[in-house]
């Protein structure tokens, strides 16, 4: 339980100044190391004093790891690149609209000015069972509170629990999805490149983590294939409050269409599920279909299928829905990327 | 660095959670320790058996060539059970060191197995089978003074051949059932609190945080016992004098040679006139 609030326990600092440093320090220290991007998500664990690491590993200091920089099939944008700097950069918002809007409305402009893409990847869940301390499964203990018949779980999976409830809160992972991105990680044994999707891990494999970074590995930038650049995007979040909040859910895609028919398509949600979700199936029924609202409501009736609503989160289902409709036949207050 | 793993509930209470995972290396530990010391023991020191003997030949000649010791059922029993064991160890302890997956409900199906299993084995070995062969009698515990006391260089009779099941093959199951019964009632009841595809209904506040706690930890030591446990049934399956043993297991029956030498016709008694050739009616596992 979260009993001392806003006095950090005791830590070493360390801030390195290269990504091989960082990887280095994080493979002597393994699990004693808390590894720090913008900090957002890290002073919350720490001022509750949920966290107590020996070490911390500050990675503000790492030049090579923020910036967005263009390659030859892509674009590259560095873990520490902050939100804002990407939501404002032209080729993003040129090529790659959906990444723009989906970290544009992830929290408030402070909070983008501060956080950072790997960071917002790589943050944990918002459950407030779990942030509160409580002993659940996610925090190591044998009961998972929002899954009782008196759990307040509104916020909580439709999709994938596994014993823990919890959903993942990032905006810009959908998009990321969608964009058929790669995780560059750094590991002792070399680099090594993930698929967006794959970067997760639910509870069903790992109850204690939300991704497959181990100690020793270092996220240090995401990679965009230009396969998607430039089609058409959408991206919505839905969430209590439009000024400043963690999503009820949100949705991303990217769609290539042609003669008014989809010839492919990728579309991710999240905060559905303690993994983004990246929805194949609907991927497979829509192609070569027209982009309508009839393939909408056919793939929205699609997506929703095995869903498993707790006490108080049925409404997620017919969100998701209507998300996934909205992402392919469009809607009219909707503006395309 | 404590036996338990405790929280701090809700309420504020010291709630035990699970047991320290550090025993599933220590219990893997001590079963490989005990499988090197009794090796050490039997290869060096040990002094070989001898038994006191007085089979009248009409005795003899009443002992089929092959010894039926476990029915068909009895050894299905057996191997269902191990099987559900190995699946249950696996999935419970290989996520604990390192090796993740989806293991929940193959653990808990696995459970089921087990559990099913259990109670098939209870009733059948009480309704249909000698239930008392497994559970030791005077002779026993007289004959293990008499062993020990040979171990130890002093005077002492030879003990009789053993029944059907050497003593400490009574004590490994009195053990095993003792460590068996406390995964699967607690195992039962942990269902509650997952995902059981509709079996169960989940209800998490059945109980309060302490005695859940209490019974993820009972659940986690019998777990932990039952590595070492199961380590030690694997290394005396297959050392080489107890290998008829083991194949008995396998194909239902021992040789006549290996019967005489060490199990006393007069305590497993082979009722070959009554049911033809080889039945015996001690058919406990």
């Amino acid at each position: 339980m979260a009993v001392i609030r806003d006095i950090m326990p005791a830590f070493d600092l360390l801030q390195p100044t290269s990504a091989s440093d960082a990887q280095k320090l994080r493979q002597q220290y393994g699990g004693d190391a808390w590894i720090m991007a913008g900090g957002l998500d890290s002073f919350d664990w720490l001022k509750d004093r949920l966290r107590k690491p020996k070490v911390v590993v500050d990675l503000s200091g790492i030049s090579e790891l923020s910036g967005v920089r263009e390659s030859g099939d892509g674009v590259e944008i560095g873990a520490m690149t902050t939100l804002t700097e990407i939501a404002h950069h032209p080729l993003i918002k040129s090529q790659y609209g959906v990444l723009a809007q989906a970290v544009e409305v992830v929290a408030s402009p402070q909070i983008r000015n501060q956080g950072t893409l790997g960071g917002n990847v790589s943050q944990d869940t918002r459950c407030w069972y779990y942030r509160d301390g409580w002993p659940c499964y996610r925090a190591g203990g044998n009961i998972c509170y929002a899954d009782t018949p008196v759990g307040r779980n509104r916020e909580h999976a439709i999709f994938g629990a596994n014993r823990c409830v919890a959903v993942h809160p990032s905006d810009s992972v959908p998009a990321l999805i969608a964009l058929d991105a790669k995780f560059v990680i750094q590991t002792p044994k070399g680099q090594k490149l993930v698929n967006a999707e794959d970067y997760f891990v639910g509870p069903d494999i790992d109850i204690t983590r939300l991704n497959i970074i181990q100690p020793g590995e270092l996220l240090t930038s995401i990679r965009i294939p230009n396969t998607w650049a430039g089609s058409k995007f959408y991206f919505e979040k839905v969430r209590d409050r439009n000024v400043w909040d963690f999503p009820l859910m949100n949705v991303a895609s990217a769609m290539k269409v042609s003669g008014g028919n989809i010839e492919n398509m990728r579309i991710a949600v999240n905060a559905v599920s303690p993994r983004p979700m990246r929805l194949k199936a609907v991927e497979d029924a829509v192609r070569g279909k027209p982009a309508n609202a009839e393939t909408g409501e056919m793939a929205g009736k699609l997506a929703v299928q095995g869903a498993v609503p707790l006490q108080f989160n049925a409404y997620k289902i017919p969100l998701m829905r209507n998300l996934v409709k909205r992402a392919i036949g469009g809607v009219q207050e909707a503006q395309w990327a | 660095m404590g036996l338990v793993q405790w929280a701090t509930s809700p309420w504020g209470n010291s709630v035990p959670i699970h047991i320290a995972w550090y025993l599933i290396w220590v219990c893997a530990i001590a079963g490989l320790l005990f499988m090197i010391v009794h090796a050490l023991y039997v290869g060096i020191f040990a002094k070989p058996k001898k038994f006191a003997v007085n089979d009248t030949p009409s005795v003899i000649a009443g002992v089929p060539e092959q010894v039926i010791r476990h029915s068909f059922v009895a050894r299905a029993f057996h191997w269902v059970m191990a099987i559900s064991m190995f699946a249950l160890l696996i999935t419970a302890f290989l996520p604990k060191v390192g090796v993740k997956f989806d293991w929940v409900t193959y653990h808990w199906i696995a459970g089921l197995v087990l559990s099913a299993s259990v109670i098939f084995h209870i009733v059948h070995a009480s309704f249909w089978l000698d239930f008392w062969s497994i559970w030791p009698d005077k002779i026993d515990l007289r004959d293990a003074k008499r062993r020990m006391m040979r171990a130890l260089g002093k005077d002492a009779p030879p003990p009789a051949r053993f029944a059907k099941y050497p003593l400490e093959n009574k004590f490994y199951h009195f053990v095993i059932l003792c460590s068996g019964l406390a995964v699967i009632v607690t195992g039962l009841f942990m269902m509650k609190r997952v995902n059981t595809l509709g079996i169960f209904s989940r209800n998490p506040y059945i109980f309060g945080d302490m005695t859940w706690g209490m019974m993820y930890v009972l659940h986690g030591l019998a777990g932990v016992g039952l590595i070492a446990l199961i380590m030690v049934h694997v290394y005396f399956g297959v050392r080489p004098e107890k290998l008829p043993i083991t194949k008995s297991m396998i194909f239902g029956h021992m040789s006549r040679e290996f019967y005489l030498e060490e199990h006393d016709p007069e305590r497993w008694l082979i009722e070959k006139a009554k049911k033809g050739p080889g039945y015996a009616p001690s058919d406990a596992d």
